[in-house]
């Protein structure tokens, strides 16, 4: 199996929503490009994104590293936001901390991390408080 | 059924993609929360929705959506304008109510894909 892979890296800046998303909308671009088929796009861009937009909301931004291989692509996403206290009960549908203004914007339902796990075939989050959350996924390409 | 089909039965203004109003669209989906639209939305072409900000013209993109309606008259600013030109999204703006607007594109045949979730 070749390891050769396109490597991308995005600074994720929470400063203006606004402009949250266009890492990957930059990712899905590339996929496109790359003749990589339209659901596969897809749910590497959901997971992406939805992941973008938590640490835009939850942690003030962090950093997006995508590693896209022949059979696979591989999204790591760290930030040095407050950390998450309770990765279960995240991980439930419905469950968000995300504040009212969040909401008024059309996120914070409690459902990003769930969607991430469904819309990718591996998915693990590391995270500590006060330090920050990294998480893992993996998108097996079909 | 045509973009400018549902422009025409919404009253609705096209700010901007205007070429693209022939394009035939086969099934939509409504929400405010752009959560949902990313958790449960699967093939559906056009966004009903009454949230005017960039986020939903990029969970449209995400979602390879193609026509944003914006109900309850809600004006689009440059900032989400210039976003959908890029993306290539129609935007229609309709003085219509959420519930009216689905009422009257299910009616006119426009489907909705699955029924539950």
């Amino acid at each position: 199996m070749s390891q050769d892979c396109i490597r991308l890296e995005f600074k994720v800046d929470s400063e203006n929503f606004a402009s949250a998303g266009s890492a990957s909308e930059s990712v899905k671009t590339q996929l496109k490009l790359l003749g990589i088929g339209s659901s596969d796009v897809r749910r590497v861009a959901i997971a992406m994104y939805e992941g973008e937009i938590n640490m835009v909301i939850h942690a003030d931004g962090g950093k997006a590293t995508v590693e896209i291989y022949h059979d696979r692509v591989e999204i790591i996403l760290a930030d040095r936001g407050p950390g998450i206290a309770d990765i279960a009960l995240a991980m439930k549908e419905g469950y968000s901390t995300a504040p009212e203004d969040i909401r008024a914007l059309g996120f914070g339902a409690g459902m990003g991390l769930p969607n991430m796990k469904k819309n990718s075939d591996e998915m693990r989050i590391e995270s500590k408080l006060g330090i920050g959350t990294t998480i893992y996924m993996t998108v097996r390409l079909t | 059924m045509k973009i400018r089909e549902i422009a025409e039965l919404l009253k609705a203004e096209v700010p901007v993609c205007k070429d693209k109003i022939d394009e035939e669209v086969y099934s939509a989906c409504a929400a405010d929360m752009m959560s949902d639209v990313l958790a449960y939305v699967k093939d559906q072409a056009v966004l009903i929705t009454g949230l005017c900000n960039p986020q939903v013209v990029r969970t449209a993109e995400m979602m390879d959506i193609r026509c944003i309606l914006l109900v309850r008259d809600k004006k689009p600013d440059s900032v989400i304008l210039d976003l959908a030109r890029e993306k290539g999204i129609v935007i229609l703006c309709s003085p219509h109510r959420m519930y009216i607007a689905c009422g009257l594109l299910y009616k006119a045949g426009l489907s909705g894909g699955e029924h539950c979730v």
